[in-house]
């Protein structure tokens, strides 16, 4: 029992990087029809960024997160404004080949800068070194941060989607692009305000991943992206609190296959997983059937 | 004897002929050295791969992430067996077994995911193809796992020359017949497609079995030549990498796969030079092709003996239309310069 | 002879009701007009008919010969080989293929070669090749189609796309051929010039034609009898003279004051 409550725990933690990743892949997504594949190297780009805010800089961890978070930001918004924007009205396939060139660009110039060797964050002492215990559970203020800062940026997403004019601004330009435009609403600026919102989201996943699991490398992005990738399409692709329960619930599934021996198939189960709700339901768990008018 | 020498088929075949025999001459006077025949190994490779991704995506319009899985499947099919019959007729045998179980692959992975459309059919065969990775890398018994199945070379470039044509022979055929065109107008508007009688379901079943059907010759061919098979050779950057040369030849044409596949072999090999920065070159001319020329070198048109045997016209051809295009463009201008109605 | 019945179709998505117990009976080589207004649910039976849908209950049958065979339930692909051919609403042609490839592909499910002559283009394939294009061009030709054989259909001018669609749908060698509105979009010249080849492919191919259409003129000129339906119910079936001086149909969807035709 104890070490389904300790895998829970766990599960929470890896769960929480997911559904961060996952929600810039479902925005992107539900707004532009776009399979972001550069999505993962921002993830990396940001876990680099707080290391050197941390070592070089010697800042503390929540500046050298929201500077993180910045320039994530930044480099978003470039992306879809030098690669994307072109392509609007070219096919899917040339969109997508395109990220997929973005990603490559962003990897291979990381590995040219910084070199494919593995960096470790250093520790970071006073608070986060500790770790407290609930009965035979042990939980670490590292968890707790993941968790803490997860909730935080939802509970500022929610508020910005549901609350704010850009927030509806960017329902509208997913529901029916050309009618969100006939409204007056700026489309161009509402989908680099959506690759804002979560390349910082997937900036700051990085610098947590970097906190917690302490070592980075170039290609670091690959696997989580394509296990957030999933999630995204488990709970409804384009759907925000999709993105957070299939976050979650990877990370809860993941850690438990791992955790109860099979970590050699922890990777496979994964993918399994999105085969099967491909099949059986595409939209997802939270996804709506659309149907084609003929 | 004209009307022979006239027949389409005779001057694909002169060309395939002096093709091989300038080959052969470079590769004699080791003006190809050996390095240079690994390279043009990889070029028939790439280029059976790429006209069999090209037969599922850009003429049926399933978008396959997947292929590099398929080519991995005979790749360990072929090296199995030939490991055990280590003949030329082993090797046959493995070609030959390598392709069958690479197309029940391909067949089990075109059944269940009919009912996706574009981007969730991508994702759904780029997971295919990632499960059939770790499971490679994880029978370790049979496979050796991540270290990799050492192999014998059972073929030179000729064999590959052989297995190319072959290849490219048999899709282009089948695109030329009505199952061909079948295929192409699933591609061009399902509903319609089904409107008119054809089962498309079947069809694209049926893309998706040849395609792998040939994506396993040429892992076949793979292992066979390269003394070494591991499963991360066949992995996503694998599969990526044939669909590029697919779209940047151009999606449903298939000398455009044919030029492309040379042309990115070239260019890779003289990126080389620059190592460090290779990839980074690569990756920035993917997008800036993307972004200037999505439809790819040669869009969904063919490149035909005829056209290079009458080279004159057509690019004579090639000037009028440019210079009709600057035509209507001035035209159009001096239209709204003289525009009668005012527009405030 | 009845060629096709259709017995209490209805089709509901969730909560709406698309077609509500619509009943219809279609005899061999009449020439049945379906009219009604927009959203009344005409393009939703076109879309049962073919299998686009599938009925929430209902059921339709054909008669082949001596034979009746349901045909609720069965996928497009079957119903057309059953002999049920269809025009679309908005055109859907094959845009970046040429004139001729349009109408050959919809010979595909009569050709006389199997996959092995496809990969080996053994003889039959050339000879069968050859037949293609040669009756392609004598459909073509009825359409005066035959000289842009090579032209993209995307590239044709919008009426003779249409032209283009049900030269398409006749490739199929249908019974029945169901023409969703084939006039729109045309001016009146066009709109005869469609009424004299309906009227003509009907005799040379000796079709049954069920039609779609808003244009009145044409309706009330060639179809022999028309259906009205209006909110997914038939309110109205009988000859044009019958359906012109209907109450019902003239309230819901003629108005007063229709022009003879």
């Amino acid at each position: 029992m104890d070490q389904l409550l300790q895998q829970i725990i766990n599960g929470i933690s890896l769960g929480s990087i997911y559904a961060l990743i996952a929600l810039g892949y479902t925005m992107v997504y539900g707004i532009i029809k776009l399979i972001n594949f550069a999505h993962c190297d921002v993830y990396m780009i940001g876990a680099y960024i707080g290391f050197v805010c941390i070592t070089s800089l010697k800042l503390g961890l929540i500046p050298a997160l929201l500077i993180a978070m910045a320039i994530c930001t930044i480099l978003g918004v470039l992306i879809e404004r030098i690669a994307y924007r072109p392509l609007r009205n070219a096919t899917r396939i040339a969109v997508l080949i395109t990220a997929i060139g973005v990603s490559l660009l962003l990897e291979n110039g990381m590995i040219l800068i910084a070199s494919p060797q593995v960096r470790v964050y250093p520790q970071i002492d006073g608070l986060l070194a500790k770790s407290f215990d609930i009965g035979r559970i042990t939980i670490n203020m590292k968890q707790v941060l993941i968790l803490a800062t997860t909730i935080i940026l939802m509970i500022l997403l929610q508020f910005i989607v549901k609350r704010t004019r850009i927030g509806k601004a960017m329902r509208a330009v997913s529901l029916d692009t050309e009618a969100a435009q006939l409204m007056g609403i700026n489309v161009d600026t509402t989908i680099s305000f959506t690759f804002a919102i979560g390349s910082a989201l997937a900036g700051a996943a990085g610098v947590l991943v970097g906190v917690y699991y302490n070592s980075i490398n170039p290609l670091m992005g690959l696997l989580p992206g394509l296990k957030a990738f999933v999630a995204a399409v488990f709970g409804g692709i384009g759907i925000i609190p999709g993105a957070m329960l299939g976050g979650y619930f990877i990370g809860m599934v993941e850690t438990m296959v791992a955790g109860y021996g099979g970590s050699m198939f922890r990777d496979a189960v994964v993918f399994a997983i999105l085969i099967f709700i491909l099949i059986v339901k595409p939209t997802g768990l939270l996804g709506k059937n659309v149907r084609e008018k003929v | 004897m004209k009307k022979i020498l006239k027949a389409k088929g005779f001057k694909m075949l002169t060309a395939l002929v002096l093709t091989y025999i300038i080959i052969q001459v470079l590769v004699s006077t080791n003006i190809i050295n050996d390095y240079m025949q690994a390279t043009l190994v990889t070029i028939f490779i790439n280029i059976i791969l790429a006209v069999s991704l090209n037969l599922i995506t850009g003429y049926t319009g399933q978008f396959s992430l997947g292929h590099a899985g398929f080519m991995s499947i005979g790749a360990y099919t072929c090296a199995l067996i030939t490991a055990r019959i280590p003949t030329t007729w082993g090797f046959i045998l493995g070609v030959l077994a390598a392709a069958i179980v690479a197309s029940i692959a391909g067949y089990l992975v075109g059944l269940p995911t009919l009912r996706l459309r574009g981007d969730y059919l991508a994702i759904a065969t780029l997971g295919m193809s990632e499960i059939i990775r770790i499971i490679f890398i994880n029978m370790d018994d049979i496979t050796n796992g991540a270290a990799g199945l050492l192999t014998k070379r059972f073929v030179n470039w000729t064999w590959l020359f052989i297995f190319t044509v072959i290849t490219v022979y048999f899709i282009s055929n089948f695109l030329k017949s009505t199952h061909g065109r079948a295929c192409i107008s699933i591609r061009e508007d399902e509903t319609a497609s089904e409107a008119v009688g054809i089962n498309t379901t079947k069809y694209k079943v049926m893309a998706f079995t040849i395609g792998s059907f040939f994506a396993g010759i040429a892992g076949a061919l793979y292992a066979s030549y390269f003394y070494v098979i591991k499963p991360d050779i066949f992995n996503f950057n694998k599969s990526v990498n044939i669909l590029v040369i697919v779209v940047f030849g151009g999606l449903g044409s298939l000398s455009g796969s044919v030029v492309s596949a040379i042309v990115l072999a070239l260019v890779s090999s003289f990126l080389q030079a620059f190592s460090d920065v290779q990839m980074i070159l690569y990756s920035l001319l993917l997008i800036i092709i993307m972004i200037f020329k999505p439809g790819g070198l040669l869009g969904s048109r063919e490149l035909s003996i005829a056209m290079l045997g009458d080279w004159r016209a057509f690019i004579g051809e090639k000037f009028k239309a440019l210079r009709s295009r600057k035509e209507k463009k001035t035209t159009a201008k001096e239209d709204l310069d003289n525009d009668p109605v005012e527009n405030k | 002879m009845t060629l096709l019945k259709i017995n209490k179709l209805t089709k509901s998505f969730g909560g709406l009701t698309a077609v509500a117990n619509v009943n219809m009976e279609i005899n061999k080589g009449e020439l049945v007009g379906l009219i009604g207004p927009n959203g009344a649910g005409k393009t939703t039976v076109f879309n049962l008919l073919t299998g686009v849908y599938r009925p929430t209950h209902g059921t339709i049958t054909l008669a082949d010969g001596s034979q009746e065979i349901a045909l609720e339930g069965l996928k497009p692909h079957k119903i057309c080989s059953k002999g049920l051919a269809r025009t679309f609403q908005n055109i859907r042609l094959f845009k970046e293929l040429t004139v001729l490839d349009n109408v050959r592909i919809a010979m595909h499910k009569n050709v006389a070669y199997g996959l092995l002559s496809g990969f080996l283009h053994l003889p039959s394939f050339k000879r069968e090749e050859d037949r293609l294009v040669e009756e392609s061009l004598r459909l073509l030709e009825i359409f005066d189609l035959a000289d842009k054989k090579d032209e993209l259909a995307k590239n044709l001018p919008y009426g003779e796309q249409r032209h283009l669609e049900i030269a398409r749908a006749l490739a199929t060698k249908p019974k029945l051929l169901l023409l969703d509105e084939p006039a729109a979009g045309m001016n009146p010249a066009e709109t005869m010039r469609l009424s004299e080849i309906i009227k003509r492919i009907r005799e040379k191919f000796d079709l049954t034609i069920l039609l779609i259409e808003h244009d009145m003129s044409l309706v009330m000129k060639i179809c022999e009898r028309i259906y009205v339906l209006d909110f997914g119910m038939v309110i109205a079936k009988g000859t044009p003279e019958e359906v012109k001086t209907n109450e019902q149909v003239i309230k819901a969807y003629l108005g007063e004051g229709v022009e003879d035709a």
